[in-house]
């Protein structure tokens, strides 16, 4: 009995708050590390102008990258997100620029489209059981073939839906704070982060979706239905796509249906950078935000500093497999 | 028996301690060439720590272990095996989608030049030791395509393998059927011929008269004695193993004449494991399941907790006939499941304390939206951790950070929390250490006072005996019968009725 309470007040309260701000925390710091390395390295960097460039590049990979942390903190992977955001921009554009229906529906339609996929992965993965990994793959090259059969393998523009452009392109604040021209992509992540993040920490959903990746079996012997639950935040995630798709849309006011494959990796590149772990049970929206910065930071960076693109690549990945290091030798020191 | 020098093996005050327990005191064994020797004793009561101590899994603390005549001091698996020690465990370590030569040779795999594979040797080397045991195997069989009983003659030839003249075989029929354990005898019996010598860890009695030589019991890390297995009676071993005095408090009866009963099943089926089990509980009562490990108590409650499939079989609750085919019906029905295995099966352990007690109940704790008060799952998880003792420095503490016996408490209060009636506790103080056993035993009886229904699964008899109103023995599948709790009933009643495997085919076959 004395031991069990010895071991108990050994470790006060090294709960979940810790490791998640440690991993915050080293995610930050890197962050910072690399913004006073590229603006030291070159006077252009700090530019507001390139800040907000930077800012515009991670929208559309950070509403991708929160997507698939809901479904990673669930031990699952979602590997259709690029290819399921292509689609959803077909789908709008099929619906505003061939239908011609007002511009709400064209978005809603994209969203719903995104997360009737998401449905579908859940389904196969829920109630079917094929491994998440299968699953998505299979999606993902669904999502890619079916786009270019509906498009004709051509690109669908926007040209007759006034003010399409403006969602991603437009500038709210900028309005407001003529100095502070953000883009409204980037204003739209944000808000999908709030919002994800408000789930995962508030609602029963997001409750279900941490205990699903801790421990699924002992989650159903609770009498859970874990099959419907899994199934909903696959298809909330597909719906974060739908919003994805209409930003790439918005920002190339053309709806590409060549695009999306690789961006799938980049999002869950910036989800493992974030701190969330691939085996489940643990993650958070801020560090995905944070990992979804670092890659655009560094892809800017490099390019200000006229790294060749292919090292960039070769950089992106070296940083991939440290942040991932990095977390494993910390898991390791706490247990 | 011949003299020290022709012993193949002799331990002789063997001491093992682990952190706040002392597993062996002084514990000798020793084993002839050509001899099989038992090794018996009740779950915990070391055998299988001595033998991984002969097999080089764990060091000595001290004592002498001689092998043949020299002293050794083996302290790896592998130097064990040189020193010609082989053991099979009870769960087979194989790969099975590699063949069964490669599998024998696994590590150790005859080459060719450039290092490619030589499997014509492979098979070869393989079908000379089959020869040797007098087994028709395909050595290229794959290993999954086999019964589990070829699987263990496997594992039997990949032993021999490494030329080991000990064999050590850890409850090698638990999962054998009649014909399958008929003909592990037959090789283990031409084994005897050769001069192995065999270590056989096995909970049935029965098995004993057929198989052994010696016996030597065990009991709460201490040698008891070494009798031979032809000349000694089963209950006098039975009785060695038991020995000690049960029960600190005296456990009374409640009188629960004219009470509802809760919970009825009948006709329980599933596969080879149950077969037509049926019983039923009264509100108030604590129903004990003994039997040993395999007998089939653990699939008893995941087929009415709905966690397996069940083939057939009707579960009445109140009265009421319930169709459960899954967790959440059980979970509507007012039943709750307290797994053997807390870490896989209870618990979220990388969760805090106050979610994993909220888990089962999360939509009282739903608003609008599916927005959780987390104000109010905090005041309920807290109200149970103050009613039940749980310690934690608070209720946002991760559960993989409490000891075993709070995190059992963690799961009980969940499925109070649901409300739940019947309580099904399937091992509830395993891992949990002295201490903290006797306050779940307590939290049990008051539970049961409150008027829940509780059903305890337990391998330990005097926490059978501690607890069980009523208890029920399990054999193979099958209730081989219902004993009164309290005094009237011994341990070695339950032993009768949970070792004899004849027995459970008559109970059954004349109940109907």
């Amino acid at each position: 009995m004395t031991t069990a309470t010895d071991i108990d007040k050994k470790k006060p309260l090294a709960g979940l708050s810790e490791s998640g701000a440690y991993q915050k925390m080293l995610a930050f710091a890197s962050l910072i590390a690399l913004l006073i390395g590229f603006s030291i390295a070159s006077p252009n960097f700090m530019q507001t102008s390139n800040m907000i460039a930077i800012l515009q590049a991670t929208s559309v990979n950070g509403v991708l990258a929160v997507a698939a942390t809901l479904v990673i903190i669930t031990g699952g992977i979602d590997l259709s997100v690029g290819t399921l955001m292509t689609f959803c921009a077909v789908i709008a554009g099929v619906a505003l620029t061939y239908l011609g229906l007002p511009l709400l529906i064209g978005v809603a339609a994209a969203i719903a489209a995104g997360a009737l996929c998401g449905l579908c992965s859940g389904t196969f993965v829920a109630k079917m059981k094929i491994p998440p990994f299968i699953a998505t793959l299979g999606m993902m090259l669904i999502l890619k073939g079916l786009s270019l059969v509906i498009s004709g393998t051509r690109p669908i523009y926007f040209n007759d839906t006034p003010g399409f452009d403006q969602i991603s392109r437009g500038s709210l604040i900028g309005e407001v704070f003529p100095t502070l021209p953000i883009p409204n992509g980037v204003l739209i992540l944000f808000l999908v982060a709030i919002a994800a993040s408000y789930i995962l920490g508030r609602t029963v959903l997001g409750r279900y979706t941490f205990a699903l990746g801790s421990n699924e079996e002992a989650v159903r012997l609770s009498g859970v239905n874990t099959d419907a639950w899994k199934m909903r935040i696959y298809a909330l995630a597909g719906g974060i796509c739908g919003i994805g798709g209409i930003l790439i849309a918005s920002r190339l006011n053309s709806a590409q249906p060549a695009l999306g494959l690789g961006y799938e990796l980049e999002a869950i590149a910036a989800v493992v950078i974030g701190g969330t772990s691939l085996s489940g049970g643990r993650g958070t929206i801020l560090g995905t935000l944070i990992g979804a910065l670092i890659m655009a930071v560094l892809t800017n960076g490099l390019r200000v500093l006229s790294v060749a693109q292919e090292w960039q690549t070769v950089v992106t990945g070296a940083i991939i497999i440290l942040a991932v290091y990095a977390d494993m030798a910390r898991r390791k020191k706490t247990g | 028996m011949g003299e020290t020098m022709d012993k193949l093996v002799d331990m002789t005050g063997i001491d093992k301690h682990f952190p706040g327990v002392h597993a062996l005191k002084s514990v000798q064994f020793d084993l002839f060439p050509g001899e099989v020797h038992a090794l018996m004793g009740e779950n915990g009561a070391g055998k299988s720590t001595l033998m991984k101590i002969l097999s080089g899994i764990y060091q000595r603390d001290g004592g002498d272990l001689v092998i043949e005549g020299k002293s050794v001091n083996p302290t790896t698996p592998r130097e064990a095996q040189n020193l010609g020690i082989g053991i099979i465990h009870q769960e087979l370590s194989l790969m099975n989608d590699l063949t069964v030569a490669q599998n024998i040779f696994i590590g150790r795999e005859p080459r060719k030049s450039f290092g490619r594979l030589d499997e014509a040797a492979l098979n070869a080397q393989t079908a000379g030791i089959f020869a040797t045991m007098n087994l028709a195997l395909d050595p290229r069989a794959l290993v999954g395509s086999l019964t589990i009983a070829k699987q263990q003659m496997v594992e039997i030839a990949k032993a021999l393998s490494y030329r080991s003249k000990v064999l050590v075989m850890d409850e090698p029929t638990a999962a054998l059927n009649d014909a399958e354990i008929a003909e592990l005898f037959v090789i283990i019996r031409r084994l005897k011929a050769e001069g192995v010598g065999i270590v056989y860890i096995s909970h049935k009695m029965d098995e004993l008269k057929q198989i052994a030589d010696r016996v030597t019991v065990m009991r709460d890390g201490e040698y008891v004695g070494t009798v031979d297995a032809a000349d000694t009676p089963i209950s006098r071993i039975i009785a060695m193993m038991v020995g000690r005095e049960v029960n600190e408090d005296p456990l009374i009866v409640p009188d629960l004449d004219g009470a509802e009963v809760s919970l009825q099943v009948a006709g329980l089926n599933r596969g080879k494991v149950l077969h037509d089990v049926s019983f039923s509980v009264q509100k108030g009562e604590i129903l004990g399941f003994a039997g040993l490990m395999g007998a089939g108590r653990t699939e008893v409650a995941r087929a009415i907790f709905g966690a397996d499939p069940k083939d057939s079989g009707e579960v009445r609750v109140h009265g009421k006939p319930v169709s459960i085919k899954s967790p959440k019906d059980a979970v509507r029905a007012g039943i709750g499941y307290l797994s053997e295995d807390r870490k896989h099966f209870g618990l979220a352990t990388g969760m805090n304390v106050r979610d994993n007690i909220a888990l089962a109940s999360m939509d009282l704790f739903t608003g609008a939206g599916g927005v959780l008060n987390d104000n109010e799952i905090g005041t309920a998880a807290n109200s149970y951790i103050t009613q039940l003792g749980i310690r934690t420095p608070s209720d946002i503490q991760e559960v993989r950070l409490l000891s075993g016996g709070n995190q059992q408490k963690v799961v009980i209060a969940k499925w109070l929390l649901r409300d739940c009636d019947i309580l099904i506790f399937d091992e509830p103080t395993r891992g949990i250490d002295v201490g903290a056993k006797s306050e779940i035993y307590k939290l049990l009886e008051d539970l049961a006072e409150q008027g829940k229904t509780i059903i305890v699964i337990s391998s330990e008899l005097p926490e059978i005996m501690r607890l069980s109103h009523r208890i029920a023995v399990m054999c193979e599948g099958r209730l081989t019968g219902i004993l009164p709790g309290g005094k009237d009933t011994t341990q070695e009643d339950i032993m009768h009725l949970a070792t004899q495997r004849a027995a459970a085919m008559q109970v059954t076959g004349t109940a109907q």
